[in-house]
């Protein structure tokens, strides 16, 4: 085993204590940015699934022939913001109503005359369910000659759009401060570590090691405490998202877990900000002695 | 080959350590730094080991000019002198010669030759018998013993001494001392900061005597001004 490695595993033997506080405590930050992540992720999940919903309602003047309604359909198919477009007809309404507005089911039955106008339903492809490119499509949509009005809910989708960015506004202030937490936390601990083997350092330093071999052991170290940190943070997360789906039982089926990517971006984070904290340590230490 | 030409040191505090301090030491020499607790001793030897800067002058040792030396250059001057202190700094969880071996690896030596210039220079310190035993297990003489041999692995042509028996009792003194005399007989130049002026009177070698920051007295040059006087 060369010195290296020798050096900075002897720390933890010598130090178990403080060197699983300081695991701890960055498996605790990095697990909390982990629940932050899976909220986020399934919010955005749920907010994906509402969006699916954001649909664009061409009311069609009264009878418009059936053909003229499809030629229009697949002109508006062509919009690139476009992903479909169902041609609704008064009988297809009618239909509906009476199914999804049992209320109503007997108003509708005894219609002598069906009030309900023909309709083209316009979903927009993923990416495009933004306020701005629901009212561009709505207004093309205006311009055709057989639609006599258009409807899209523009406050519900304005509202969705705000959601949307108070979510990422919340998530990346939040993810920021527990980062910035971690960070500061293996900061202190590598710290400790250091004033700990100061005098190592300094006899280092008077038998003539290099300052980037002085720092050697504590940046691998800083490294491991952030590798196992981060993968502790990866099972607590599991952990509590198992037990949040097994506590709430089916009705939260659907809840997501991190993917791989992301799960290894933590623990390259966690090794990040173990390199980062020991080299900002040692290198305020070397600067102080 | 030491030189200090005209070396003033003031610290950030302001304290002023040196003043317009000279003096050369020759290959092969023995010399004791003598004076007062904060008359410049520690200073000298600092500055000898480019743990401070002078402030104005010129400091030389070997081929490094201390004034003008960048940071990279500390650990490859620190590589050719031994430097031992009075608090003996040693590693307390390893053995001696874990302590001396230590050294080496610092300044990455070849791995394979190591137990043998360990065992080589514990030897010369009369400690081959202890290389196992940990700092706590030893008396104070040979926990110096054990800093003098790791400060001797590199082979230094010059070897610095703070106050090296400063903590030991007057058998242990003269023990550390014989050593030091034994070190500087195959040529390598010692220089030793010390208060014990019984040691000093009784050895003989030359002497230079901090005072206020100055050099009050060096008998290497007084003595001959003295000498070559009418």
């Amino acid at each position: 085993m060369n010195l290296l490695t020798r050096e900075a595993l002897l720390s933890f033997r010598r130090a178990p204590l403080l060197s699983l506080l300081s695991i701890t405590a960055i498996g605790f930050s990095l697990f909390a940015v982990a629940l932050f992540l899976l909220v986020a992720l399934n919010l955005n999940l749920a907010l994906r699934g509402i969006e699916e919903r954001v649909e664009i309602v061409a009311f069609v003047t009264r009878g418009t022939p059936a053909e003229a309604m499809t030629l229009t359909a697949q002109d508006m198919q062509s919009f690139p913001e476009v992903q479909t477009v169902e041609v609704v007809t008064s009988e297809d309404a009618l239909v509906r109503a009476k199914t999804e507005l049992v209320e109503f089911r007997d108003a509708y039955t005894d219609l002598q005359v069906n009030p309900l106008p023909a309709s083209l339903e316009i979903r927009l492809k993923d990416g495009f369910r933004d306020a701005s490119h629901v009212a561009a499509v709505a207004e093309r949509a205006k311009g055709f000659e057989i639609v006599d009005d258009v409807r899209y809910g523009r406050e519900w989708v304005e509202r969705l759009d705000q959601l949307r960015n108070l979510a990422g506004i919340i998530g990346l202030t939040i993810g920021a401060a527990f980062g910035a937490v971690a960070i500061v936390i293996i900061g202190v601990t590598v710290r400790l570590t250091i004033l700990q083997r100061a005098r190592e350092i300094a006899i280092m330093r008077v038998v003539g090691a290099t300052n980037w071999f002085i720092r050697g052991p504590f940046l691998l170290e800083g490294g491991i405490k952030g590798l196992v940190g981060g993968i502790m943070a990866v099972i607590l997360a599991l952990a509590a998202w198992s037990l949040f789906r097994s506590s709430l039982g089916s009705a939260l089926d659907g809840i997501a877990f991190l993917s791989g990517s992301t799960m290894a971006l933590l623990v390259l984070f966690g090794i990040a900000m173990g390199l980062g904290a020991s080299l900002v340590s040692v290198g305020r230490h070397l600067q102080d002695v | 080959m030491i030189r200090f030409h005209r070396v003033s040191k003031t610290y950030a505090n302001g304290h002023i350590a040196l003043k317009d301090t000279s003096f050369t030491i020759n290959r092969g020499e023995f010399i004791f730094l003598t004076g007062h607790s904060g008359a410049g001793k520690s200073t000298v030897l600092k500055l000898l080991f480019g743990e401070q800067r002078p402030t104005s002058g010129d400091v030389r040792i070997s081929n490094f000019l201390i004034n003008e030396m960048k940071p990279d250059d500390v650990p490859r001057l620190r590589r050719k002198l031994g430097i031992v202190f009075q608090d003996f700094r040693l590693l307390e969880d390893r053995t001696a010669s874990e302590n001396v071996a230590f050294a080496l690896e610092v300044t990455g030596a070849r791995p394979d030759t190591i137990p043998a210039r360990v065992m080589r220079v514990l030897t010369q310190v009369g400690l081959a018998s202890k290389a196992r035993a940990y700092p706590r297990e030893l008396s104070g003489g040979e926990q110096q013993r054990v800093a003098i041999a790791r400060a001797l692995v590199n082979d230094p042509p010059v070897l610095l001494a703070d106050e090296p028996t400063g903590n030991l009792d007057e058998r242990a003194t003269r023990g550390v001392f014989q050593l030091l005399k034994e070190i500087n007989a195959t040529g390598t130049i010692v220089v030793m900061a010390t208060h014990d002026l019984d040691l000093v009177k009784s050895a003989g070698f030359r002497t230079i005597e901090m005072r206020g920051g100055e050099v009050a007295y060096d008998s290497g040059v007084d003595d001959k001004t003295a000498s070559g006087a009418p």
